[in-house]
C-alpha cells in the first residue's frame, strides 16, 4: 500500500461526503457560502491529519477495551488547540463557524479513520490517510458551498459572476444545503455509477 | 412563564435543531427508516441530552468558570457525556430490561450525535440558569423528536415510490429534508 495511493483513495472513491455520506452536520451547516465551506474543511483536515497520526503512533500504548474514549481524548484535544489558534489568528472567522468548530469533535469521519485506519497502519500512513481523507471533505465542502453561494448571490468565492437579485435566496438558507447536497451525491452516484458497483 | 413558553416554541419550531442547526443530520438520515426505530431514538436522545446538559451545566458553573477553566470545555464536555452514555447504559441494563431493549441498540450511537454536544455547548454559550437550560435541552430534544417522526413517515411513503436510480436512498431524502426544511421556514416570523 503505497501512501500516494491512500491518499487518492481518501479524496475519491472514500470521498467521506459524497461516498460514505459522513459529518453531514458541518456539511450542511457551514456551506452557505464558499469561504466558510473551505475553512470548514481545511479546519477539520488539520485536526484529521493531526489526530490520525498520533493515534498512530501511540496504537501500541492505547489498551483495546479502552481505545474508543482514549481517541476522542487525542481528537478532542487538537479540537481544543484548533480552537485555540482560530481564536488568536483569525476570531472573525471562529465566530463565523461558531458551534461547528468544537463539534468537530463529534464529526463521525475523524473516530471513523482513527478505528478503521490510524489503529492498524503505520504514521507515514495514517497521516496520508488523514490527508487524503480530509482533501476529500475539503473539497466536497468548498464544491457544495460554491454551489449554493453562485446559485444563491450569483458570487463565488466572494467575486460577484452576476446580479445578486437574480439568485435564488433559498439556496442560502437551510432548506437549500439539504436541496443542494442531494443532488450532489445523485450527481456523484450517476458518475461513477458501474465503476466500482 | 411566558418566559418558558418561548424557549419551548423556538426550539420545537422555529430554531428546529435538524432543519435550522444542522445538528443530529446522521441519526436524522441514518435512524429513520421506519417509525418505531425514530420512536426509540427520539426518547434515547432526550433522555442523554436533558441528563448531560443537566451535569454540564453544573460543572461549567462550579469548576471551569471558578478556576477560569473554560478552554478545556470542548474535552470536559465530551468525556462527560461519553462516561454517561456508557453507565446509562448499564443502569438501564440492570434496572430496567424493558427500557433497555427499546432504547439499547441506539445508546451507543449517541456518544457521536452532535446534538447532545451541541446543546450542552449552546447552553453554557448562552449563560442560562440550571432550570432555563434544562427546559432548553428538553424541548430541543422534542423537536428533534418532531423532525425525526415527521421524516420517518415520509420516508415510508417514499420506499413504494419509483426514484431514479442515482437519486435512490440519500439523496432523495435529503431533498425531502430540504422540502420539510422549507415548511419549517414558515414559522421563523413566530414570536412571543
Amino acid at each position: 500500500m503505497k501512501a500516494s495511493r491512500v491518499i487518492f483513495d481518501g479524496i475519491i472513491r472514500r470521498n467521506p461526503t459524497f461516498v460514505l455520506i459522513l459529518g453531514m452536520c458541518p456539511t450542511l451547516g457551514t456551506t452557505s457560502t464558499a469561504i466558510t465551506g473551505l475553512s470548514m474543511g481545511i479546519a477539520t483536515l488539520f485536526v484529521l491529519v493531526c489526530s490520525n497520526g498520533a493515534i498512530s503512533a501511540l496504537r501500541r500504548a492505547i489498551p483495546g477495551e479502552v481505545r474508543i474514549p482514549a481517541f476522542i481524548v487525542v481528537i478532542a484535544s487538537f479540537v481544543t488547540i484548533l480552537q485555540m489558534l482560530m481564536q488568536a489568528f483569525v476570531p472573525s472567522l471562529y465566530s463565523s463557524l461558531g458551534i461547528f468548530i468544537p463539534l468537530i469533535v463529534v464529526n463521525c469521519i475523524l473516530l471513523g479513520r482513527a478505528e478503521s485506519f490510524a489503529a492498524r497502519n503505520n504514521v507515514v500512513l495514517s497521516l496520508a490517510d488523514g490527508l487524503g481523507v480530509g482533501i476529500g471533505f475539503a473539497g466536497a465542502l468548498t464544491l457544495l458551498g460554491s454551489v449554493r453561494e453562485l446559485l444563491g448571490k450569483g458570487s463565488i468565492f466572494g467575486y460577484q459572476l452576476y446580479g445578486a437579485d437574480y439568485g435564488a435566496l433559498l439556496m442560502v438558507l437551510a432548506p437549500g444545503a439539504f436541496i443542494a447536497l442531494g443532488f450532489m451525491i445523485a450527481l456523484f452516484n450517476h458518475l461513477t455509477a458501474g465503476k466500482h458497483a | 412563564m411566558l418566559e418558558y413558553l418561548s424557549i419551548v416554541l423556538t426550539a420545537i419550531l422555529v430554531n428546529n435543531i435538524v432543519f435550522s442547526q444542522f445538528l443530529g443530520i446522521c441519526p436524522f438520515v441514518g435512524v429513520s427508516k421506519n417509525l418505531g426505530a425514530a420512536y426509540g431514538m427520539t426518547m434515547a436522545v432526550a433522555f442523554v441530552m436533558v441528563v448531560a446538559t443537566a451535569i454540564t451545566w453544573v460543572l461549567q458553573h462550579s469548576i471551569l468558570i471558578p478556576l477560569d477553566l473554560g478552554y478545556v470545555q470542548t474535552i470536559v464536555f465530551i468525556l462527560v457525556i461519553a462516561i454517561l452514555v456508557q453507565m446509562l447504559e448499564i443502569v438501564i441494563k440492570k434496572t430496567s430490561p424493558g427500557l433497555y431493549a427499546a432504547l439499547g441498540v441506539y445508546l451507543p450511537l449517541i456518544t457521536t450525535n452532535c446534538a447532545v454536544l451541541g446543546v450542552a455547548i449552546l447552553a453554557a454559550q448562552r449563560d442560562f440558569g440550571l432550570v432555563h437550560s434544562l427546559v432548553y435541552a428538553l424541548s430541543t430534544a422534542a423537536g428533534f423528536g418532531l423532525a425525526l417522526t415527521l421524516f420517518a413517515a415520509i420516508r415510508m411513503q417514499l420506499e413504494l415510490s419509483d426514484v431514479p436510480a442515482p437519486m435512490k436512498g440519500v439523496p432523495i431524502a435529503l431533498i425531502t429534508a430540504g422540502i420539510l426544511a422549507m415548511a419549517f421556514m414558515g414559522f421563523s416570523g413566530l414570536s412571543i
